[in-house]
């Protein structure tokens, strides 16, 4: 990166800068596999246009044929989109839209290990997608709910049907919504957030 | 038509558990603690939503990056958008900010992450702020 004293960086606009009393902010993850609506997701309910931070991922080829040498490294760059919502003058809520391949997730030092919770997009055209991401959340001990989308041309499944396919637990919420409504967005960020206050005071004798 | 079937997972048993909330353990109600640049403990442990502000005007010895990112963050900006604006993968991202850090050019808001016992008036601040939208 070239970086020159003349370069002008545009930065947020007046009206996205968060105030000087913003303290700390929080994250969810919304996960899911390729075109399941992430982006859209974060779009519906951020505050400030998505943005997108990559990180660079170096591989050694494998499974390639030693005659043409083992060392050979390819580049992948891993795009995330995020957005962000105001909750306080306090405190901000961030939204990354994280690609499904847990290959990716090591990137991003404490992306899923400091989330508040995790947002699993399934489409049920490919529910085995979403077989991997949920078993991972399952094995890092991640809270997350299921929201499936309903496009035009996919299944129907009742959520009794879907709890038996992706064998989730009575108590994880499964919901149905439309992405591209900031309204439906919101209420799968809320069932999220219900869904881990309920844990908290389970967890909270009282 | 049935959909295809999973089976569930347990969680690891070698996974580390979530960062112990430093010197905050005599208070079991919190399940969230700040933990970061400025909690001593994870010195330099950057996070994507680590608010960043710059704490001065570039000094004349600053590269033009560190210019560039002290007109950014005259207001709090996480390092994830900073990384965004200026075009910097994450690593390298931490790494420019670690070094501005250590210079007093920048200071660092920590997180809020998540830990084994929840802060039940954070999840409810959340919860409000969504409501609004
Ligand atoms: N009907 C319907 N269409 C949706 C919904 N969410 C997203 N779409 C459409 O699905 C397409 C893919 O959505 P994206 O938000 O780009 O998906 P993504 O998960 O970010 O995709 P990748 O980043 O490429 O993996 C777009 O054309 C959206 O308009 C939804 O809830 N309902
Ligand atoms: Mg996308």
């Amino acid at each position: 990166m070239d970086f020159k004293s003349s370069d002008v960086v545009p930065g947020p606009r007046t009206e996205d800068q968060l105030p000087h009393t913003a303290e700390a902010a929080v994250k969810i993850v919304i996960v899911g596999g390729f075109g399941v609506g992430k982006t859209t997701m974060v779009g519906s309910v951020s505050e400030i246009k998505p943005l997108t931070t990559e990180e660079t991922m170096t591989q050694a080829g494998i499974g390639v044929d030693d005659n043409y040498g083992s060392d050979t490294k390819t580049a992948t760059t891993v795009a995330m989109d995020f957005g962000r919502i105001s909750i306080t003058e306090q405190l901000v809520l961030y939204l990354f839209g994280t690609p499904g391949q847990e290959r990716f997730w090591f990137l991003w030092n404490g992306l899923f290990e400091g989330a508040l919770g995790a947002v699993v997009l399934a489409d049920t055209r490919r529910l085995e997608v979403s077989f991997d991401v949920i078993g991972r959340l399952e094995e890092r001990g991640v809270p997350f709910v299921v929201a499936v989308n309903t496009f035009p041309d996919a299944p129907r499944y009742a959520v009794s049907e879907l709890r038996t396919a992706l064998d989730l637990a009575e108590e994880i919420p499964i919901v149905e919504c439309d992405v591209r409504r900031r309204a439906s967005s919101r209420d799968v960020l809320m069932t999220l957030m219900h869904f881990l206050h309920a844990l908290a005071t389970a967890k909270t004798p009282v | 038509m049935t959909p295809p079937k999973r089976q569930r997972r347990e969680p690891h048993e070698h996974l580390p558990p979530p960062p112990a909330p430093a010197g905050k353990q005599k208070n079991p109600e919190r399940l969230f603690v700040v933990a970061g640049p400025d909690g001593g403990e994870r010195d330099g442990d950057l996070d994507l939503v680590t608010l960043i502000v710059a704490r001065a005007d570039p000094p004349p010895s600053a590269t033009p990056e560190q210019s560039a990112l002290l007109r950014l963050c005259t207001a709090p900006l996480s390092v994830a958008e900073l990384s965004a604006y200026l075009n910097l993968p994450f690593s390298m991202m931490t790494v420019v900010l670690t070094d501005m850090l250590t210079a007093g050019l920048v200071t660092a808001r920590a997180p809020i992450v998540r830990q084994a016992v929840a802060d039940r008036s954070i999840l409810e601040a959340v919860m409000h702020g969504l409501q609004k939208l």
